[in-house]
């Protein structure tokens, strides 16, 4: 008797199983890419003809570039979308990508209080704008997780020769607009790309203080990864991808994509330097 | 204090319009965990009647850990979980990480040690007169083990309904294992993370109504269960 009562959970549970993953008979592809292009709607926008198409459905997995070029690696993606060239030269390099696309760029800014306490808001460059946040202690808050927007303000520190740290340098470990978030609650400064302000600028008290400087062009590139590393990632719905992401037709959808009634992308794959 | 008022205002409308997004997200979350849930009963239960009656050299080892992993931090699982099933894990050729399977899996490591540990405890606590009543009344000892389940009904519906309410609300596996991808591992949990920092408080709020009803729903079936043990 009392296992009786048990046969029927345990025939619904087989039966729940394979329905588990079942996404219909669309075949799946994985797209590891940055916070900030999946935040700011620009993904859920130039996907859904792709998939129609091909009667596919693109998993985004959205995270820092570091990690996103990690899941990569390891075999976990089939493909990535990020923005750290020198990161996806070296993916590219050790064999783990193949077919590098540009697809678009847009910029970084550096935000902070109205006040501007550290006055960087009357330099160009944003080299110097760190040089006088380091210099007074201003807070500033770092992505700290090793993404595009993490690895090019790196790279700026690198060029003023300072080391950040103290209690003034918060290393956030999140995503583009939980950083942003906790900037603006702690009145302090932040490097961001600039899709991810205009998405945000009307629920931050925080604003743009300095912009232009030509180290703070930010592109986005395309990969594939590497069949010959990773036996099983779907290469051909991969390259189908790239395909459609630097095609006119989506590149026309890039250019018209809007917040705030400003262009967040500029797309650049027929500039492309393969 | 206007952005409140506001998300709450929408979040009303989204839930009362069964918003696509919204009811995704919800059935996401109700079917891994429901999923995970049933797998941990049928294991559970039976692993815990077990612990509990026989006895058994290291069974105090095994109860030891069982009360252990019962605070076991999502996050630990969601290492573990992931490392193996990481296409360089040696789980890797079949291919599970970002899937509703390998949130099941990670939430089963969540939800066994409590149905298993609870129903444990429950067995303990059973008044054993029941068991000697029903043998001096000539049943025999397997009829006599079946009334002394049927009286611990409650409790282990209680484990049940307390492994439900952990693999439920829990963020830390769901958000590693299924990596919140949108209408296929996104659960209430990880997309109201998503929501706050992205500012959007309106979904986020309506997701934390449901999760509060469950918890509270969750909660009102516990005492129920208690009661009727008492």
């Amino acid at each position: 008797m009392t296992r009786l009562w048990l046969m029927p959970i345990i025939v619904m549970t087989l039966l729940a199983l394979p329905s588990l993953n079942a996404n219909g008979t669309e075949e799946t592809l994985r797209l590891t890419t940055t916070t900030s292009t999946y935040e700011t709607g620009l993904l859920d926008y130039i996907l859904p003809p792709f998939e129609k198409k091909h009667n596919a459905k693109v998993h985004i997995v959205s995270v820092g570039t570091g990690k996103a070029i990690h899941i990569a690696m390891n075999g976990d993606a089939d493909v990535i979308l990020v923005h750290a060239r020198e990161a996806e030269d070296k993916f590219v390099q050790d064999g783990y990508g193949v077919n590098r696309r540009d697809v678009m760029y847009n910029d970084f800014i550096i935000m902070g209080p109205k006040s501007d306490p550290a006055g960087i808001a009357s330099v160009r460059d944003a080299a110097s704008a760190l040089r006088l946040i380091y210099e007074q202690k201003r807070t500033f808050v770092s992505r700290g997780d090793n993404s595009g927007t993490h690895q090019r303000e790196l790279k700026l520190w690198k060029q003023t020769d300072l080391t950040p740290s103290g209690a003034w340098y918060l290393e956030a470990g999140q995503g583009m607009s939980a950083t942003l978030r906790m900037a603006d609650e702690k009145n302090a400064y932040v490097l961001i790309d600039r899709a991810t302000y205009l998405a945000n600028m009307n629920n931050v008290r925080l604003v743009k203080l300095l912009e232009g400087d030509p180290l703070l062009v930010n592109p986005y590139g395309i990969i594939t990864v590497s069949p010959y590393r990773h036996k099983h990632v779907k290469y051909e719905l991969a390259m189908a991808l790239v395909a459609w992401l630097t095609s006119p037709e989506c590149q026309k959808m890039i250019a018209e994509y809007k917040k705030m009634g400003q262009q967040l992308y500029y797309p650049n794959a027929d500039k492309t330097d393969m | 204090m206007d952005y409140i008022t506001n998300g709450f205002r929408e979040a009303i409308r989204i839930i009362f319009s069964l918003d696509k997004e919204f009811m995704d997200i919800v059935m996401v979350s109700i079917m891994v965990a429901g999923t995970s849930t049933l797998l941990a009963t049928v294991a559970g239960v039976p692993f815990g009647i077990l612990v509990s009656e026989k006895k058994f050299t290291g069974r105090q080892i095994v109860l030891t850990l069982l009360n252990t992993l019962m605070a076991m931090p999502t996050v630990v699982v969601g290492l573990m979980v992931y490392s193996f099933l990481s296409r360089r894990g040696p789980l890797g050729s079949l291919g599970l990480l970002y899937t509703r399977t390998a949130m099941v899996i990670g939430q089963f490591i969540l939800a066994f040690p409590i149905i298993a540990g609870l129903t444990v405890s429950c067995m303990r606590g059973l008044d054993r007169r029941a068991k000697m009543t029903a043998l001096t009344l000539g049943a025999n000892s397997a009829q006599a083990f079946r009334v002394f389940l049927y009286e611990a009904r409650f409790g282990i519906f209680a484990a049940v309904v307390a492994g439900f309410g952990r693999v439920f609300a829990e963020v830390g596996v769901s958000m590693m294992l299924g990596g919140n991808i949108r209408t296929y591992t996104r659960s209430i949990t990880t997309a109201i993370a998503l929501e706050t920092s992205k500012g959007e408080f309106a979904l986020a709020i309506a997701l934390g109504i449901v999760l509060l009803t469950v918890a509270l729903g969750i909660n009102i079936l516990f005492t129920l269960c208690q009661k009727r043990i008492r």
